[in-house]
Order: C-alpha cells, then sequence, then structure tokens
C-alpha cells in the first residue's frame, strides 16, 4: 500500500534496498536464555530472597497488647482509619477521594462491606465459649443506649492511653468503662491466644483465603506502622515499591511512588493524593501508548539524535 | 549426489474450488502475511548491528524463567517456598527473573523509543510492548501481595488506598489473597503471553524499523526526499 503524501522522518520510513546479512535467530534465542539463566541462578545463590514472617493478631495483642488494646477500642467506637475508610468498605460521609467533581471511589459503591465494631470486635468475641462474665458484658453493652455506649467508649478510649501493662495483662486506670474493659480485656486474651486470627478469617466458612479484614485490622494498629517504617516502607520513603532489606523490590513502580514525595501531592491535594496521582499515571501512560500519534513527542528521538549511536556503522558506510 | 526434484508440500494445495473456505482463507492471509521465511528469519538488514537489539531477546529470555519458576511454584502450592529450602531457591529465581525481566524490558523500550521504531506503519507494535509492560505490572504486581509474609502485607494494605480511589478496588480487593493468586498465576500471565506473542509477530510482520534517514545535519537524505511515494507498509527482502 503506497499513499501520497509528504515524507515525514518521525512516522515514514522507504524501504530498505541495502544489504542483508546471516542472522541466526534460534542461536540468539538459545544464547540468550542460558545467558539469563545463569544470571538469575547467580543472583538468587547470592542475594536469595526476603521472606519476614507475616503479622498475626496474636503476634501484634502479645508484642504491644496496649496498641492492640488502643485500635480495638477504635474500632469498637467507629473512629479506626477502617471505621471512617468509605467506599469500598462502608458509608462514611466525605470519605472518598475526587478527581474535581468526580469520585469513582463513590460511585463503585461499597462493594466489600466491613463493620469493625462487629467484624473485629462484638462478632469474635461473641463466640468465646464458657464465658459468663463476657457473655454479661456483652449483654449489657448491647443493651445500652447508643449514647451510653459512645459514653463508655470515650471514657476508655482516652484511659487506654495511659495504660500499662503488670505481670502481662494490660492495666487500664480507674474509670466508668461500663462493660467495655471486660470487653477489650477479653478481646485481648482472644488474641494472644491466636482465636482471634481464626475468627477473623473463617467468619463465614471453614476455608479462607480472603484477609482483608484482618489485614484492615492490623493496619489500624501503629504496630503494623511502626514496623513498615523501620523496614523503609512507609510513604515517605517510597512505600511500596521497596521490599524488606536491601532488596530491589518493584523498582518500575518508581514514578507512581515518586508523585507522592512531591508537591503538590504532598500539600493541600494531600486528602486526595491517591485519586490524583493514578489520574496522573493514566494520563501519562496513554501519552506513551499514543507517541508514535503526537506531534513533537514523536520527534524527540529525532532531536536526540541518540538514534545515530544506534545505527553509528549504517551512518558511516553510507557516509551521510 | 544432488537431489534436483522439489520436496514435496507438507499441506496439500488448496484445489480451487475450496479457496471460498473459511479455513483456505484464514491459511492463506496467515501465510500472506507471516510467510516462513519472515516469520523465522535468517537473515536481517545490514543496519541491524548494535548491542541494543539483544534486550528484546533478553526480555524474552526473562520471561521463559519467569514462567517456568512459576509453574514449579505452583506444582508444590503458595506456602511451599516458606517451609522448604528448596522451595525458598525456586522463589528466589522467580525473583530475580522478574526483575532481569523488567530490567531487560525497560531498557527494550527506551532504546526503541530513540530509534522511534513505530515508523513505517509500526505504531502497534509499539502499543502492543506498551500494554505488555503495564500488564506485567499488573502481574508482578499481584504476585508481590501473594507472597503471604509481611511484604504481601505491607504492599496490599498500602496499594489498596490508591486502587480503592479509582473504584476498581471495589472489584480488585489486593488484600484477598484467593483473588490475587488467582489474578497472579492464571488471568495475567495469559494476557502478557498473548500480547508478547502478539508484539513478536507484529515485529516479524513488519521487520525491524529502518534508521532514521538524516544525515548529520538533520536534513533528509536525497534518497528519501526524492521518493514522494511513501510506503508504510514495505516488505522485507529476506
Amino acid at each position: 500500500m503506497a499513499k501520497n503524501r509528504r515524507f515525514n522522518p518521525d512516522r515514514d520510513v522507504n524501504p530498505w534496498k541495502g544489504a542483508y546479512r546471516p542472522y541466526d535467530l534460534a542461536k540468539e534465542v538459545i544464547i540468550c536464555f542460558v545467558v539469563v539463566a545463569v544470571m538469575v541462578i547467580g543472583l538468587a545463590v547470592i542475594f536469595g530472597s526476603p521472606d519476614d514472617k507475616a503479622v498475626t493478631i496474636q503476634r501484634w495483642s502479645n508484642a504491644d497488647q496496649v496498641d492492640f488494646a488502643t485500635t480495638a477500642i477504635t474500632e469498637l467506637d467507629g473512629t479506626s482509619g477502617t471505621a471512617t475508610y468509605g467506599p469500598p468498605y462502608n458509608s462514611t460521609p466525605d470519605a472518598s477521594q475526587k478527581v474535581g467533581p468526580v469520585s469513582l471511589e463513590s460511585i463503585a459503591g461499597v462493594h466489600i462491606p466491613v463493620n469493625p465494631a462487629q467484624d473485629f470486635v462484638l462478632g469474635p468475641l461473641s463466640t468465646v465459649p464458657n464465658a459468663p462474665v463476657l457473655n454479661a458484658a456483652l449483654s449489657a453493652y448491647n443493651a445500652a443506649s447508643s449514647a451510653q455506649q459512645q459514653k463508655w467508649d470515650a471514657a476508655y478510649e482516652e484511659a487506654v492511653t495511659k495504660a500499662t501493662v503488670n505481670n502481662g495483662k494490660i492495666v487500664v486506670p480507674a474509670g466508668d468503662y461500663g462493660p467495655v474493659a471486660v470487653m477489650i480485656s477479653s478481646l485481648t486474651s482472644m488474641a494472644q491466644s491466636g482465636a482471634l486470627d481464626t475468627s477473623m478469617i473463617n467468619q463465614d466458612h471453614f476455608y479462607g483465603t480472603d484477609y482483608t479484614k484482618s489485614l484492615l485490622f492490623v493496619a489500624d494498629g501503629t504496630y503494623f506502622a511502626n514496623l513498615g517504617d523501620a523496614h523503609h516502607l512507609s510513604g515517605g520513603q517510597w512505600g511500596m515499591m521497596n521490599e524488606t532489606g536491601s532488596f530491589p523490590g518493584q523498582a518500575w513502580l518508581w514514578l507512581y511512588t515518586m508523585w507522592y514525595q512531591v508537591w503538590p501531592f504532598t500539600s493541600s491535594w494531600e486528602p486526595n493524593a491517591d485519586a490524583l496521582i493514578w489520574a496522573l499515571m493514566m494520563v501519562l501512560t496513554l501519552i506513551l501508548l499514543l507517541v508514535p500519534f503526537i506531534p513533537g513527542l514523536r520527534s524527540i528521538p529525532r532531536w536526540s539524535r541518540i538514534y545515530r549511536l544506534v545505527w553509528r556503522n549504517h551512518y558511516k558506510e553510507r557516509r551521510i | 549426489m544432488n537431489d534436483a526434484r522439489e520436496p514435496e508440500s507438507v499441506t496439500p494445495a488448496i484445489h480451487e474450488e475450496d479457496s471460498s473456505q473459511w479455513t483456505a482463507r484464514i491459511r492463506n492471509s496467515l501465510v500472506r502475511a507471516l510467510p516462513p521465511e519472515r516469520l523465522i528469519p535468517d537473515r536481517q538488514p545490514s543496519y541491524m548491528a548494535s548491542w541494543i537489539y539483544i534486550f528484546g531477546a533478553l526480555t524474552i529470555a526473562a520471561l521463559t524463567i519467569v514462567i517456568l519458576t512459576g509453574v514449579v511454584l505452583s506444582l508444590e502450592g503458595p506456602m511451599w517456598w516458606h517451609l522448604s529450602s528448596v522451595g525458598l531457591f525456586v522463589n528466589s529465581l522467580h525473583l530475580w527473573s522478574v526483575e532481569l525481566f523488567f530490567f531487560f524490558m525497560v531498557i527494550h523500550l527506551w532504546g526503541k523509543f530513540f530509534m522511534a521504531a513505530w515508523r513505517g506503519n509500526r505504531q502497534l507494535t509499539w502499543m502492543t510492548g506498551v500494554i505488555t509492560f503495564a500488564v506485567s505490572i499488573g502481574a508482578a504486581f499481584t504476585g508481590y501481595v501473594s507472597q503471604t509474609n509481611f511484604d504481601s502485607q505491607w504492599i496490599a494494605t498500602q496499594a489498596k488506598d490508591g486502587i480503592n480511589s479509582t473504584g476498581i478496588g471495589a472489584f480488585f480487593n489486593v488484600m484477598n489473597f484467593g483473588q490475587m493468586l488467582m489474578w497472579h498465576i492464571v488471568l495475567l500471565p495469559a494476557g502478557v503471553v498473548l500480547i508478547t506473542g502478539l508484539h513478536i509477530l507484529m515485529v516479524r510482520r513488519r521487520g525491524i524499523v529502518p534508521p532514521i534517514e538524516l544525515d548529520e545535519n538533520g536534513r533528509v537524505v536525497r534518497e528519501a526526499a526524492s521518493d514522494t511515494s511513501v510506503s508504510t507498509n514495505e516488505e522485507v527482502a529476506v
């Protein structure tokens, strides 16, 4: 197919009428495979791969039971990160991120419902067998008015910041917490035994492959965040593109991660930073995809003259 | 002794009366688009003489090792590599082949960018390459959140906010291990392999892009400038 139009060096080529040389494709492919295999084996032998154990709720509650109790009460009173997250977990007003007036998060809606008070605290506690004191506390809490529940929750939430650990038990200063102190203490014991991990994963069925609720709970605590900080993995440290140790991680996410480190995404745009950075990355990806059609952008190779290095022998032979 | 006879064709000739068959039409168009000497060439234009050309093949080699090591990990299941030194080593092979895959692919991509490799009706070749890169990022990401260790916990809880903000998180739950593992070992690898295959076929179909015909001063060389009948689908005379 030939079209009569002006030759554009950024778009068109002339049919190659020059020489051809032997080219052993099969040999190239096999040699490349062997070379890469040797490199991979060498890197695997020398560096291995990271495998830090997952944080369980049991490990968290034993390592820092004050943080666990502090997080648990925020789940119960609805002030935790998960409880106030918005879609897709719950319908907290004004929690969704927006690009301009559009909130795709809200449009998608609540598709993975999570009720932290019920899913993380009340539900698991209701499965504890042979616990008359706990059962009485749960009955009292459930029977109380919403205002009374909030009063107990708020009092405990304030007191737990001054809590200490004595002989392996959390000690909260005396106060009017109603049944909440018994409930959080029981939840802590349940967590320390490992029963809470099992309860949260197997809420509906025997087999479990969905760790959404467990992870949300763990991620609400500062213990998990502190571990991330210690492993240089938090958002301000280029976040999820890293891995524990000195492994390269997902280095190809550098551009996406970079935006979280720079203005304006660190300033007044921060509440919508995720949505704005994703929108920006989608636009940049689309531009990369459509480079062949974008005047100016497709001329960069010609302007850069790097191509003269690639084809230096060709230009030398042709004296051009 | 030389044998002057023509070798017998493996496939029987298409009879004239069968030429309207769908099968015959498909085969004819495939053979026309990709005759064997173009599909698996043994000669290339003389301008193909640079190390940059090797990075496409290196990317394919790394992808092959990614898949092979992934298959071995699949045979034993997702917890094997935590419990066995052999499993840990295979996981290390899988990890480093992924790292090299992206390293080679990015160099290949920028090499092709600075060669303006989309010229001569090769836009789709470029575009399938970019799509492969994007789908590969998804394939690698789902692998990172399927590790069932601290890294996967951290990456999933960090990544959820970005993905949720797009609305996609409602349907693509990075904290649902079962869902992520299925995407990682079935859907996304199938996508990467399929699009990579298309990309390679397009490279073979169009041949490698000729040099930019400009002189040292950036002027179009006479041969190109005088040719106003521009080929956008040049034949590769192999």
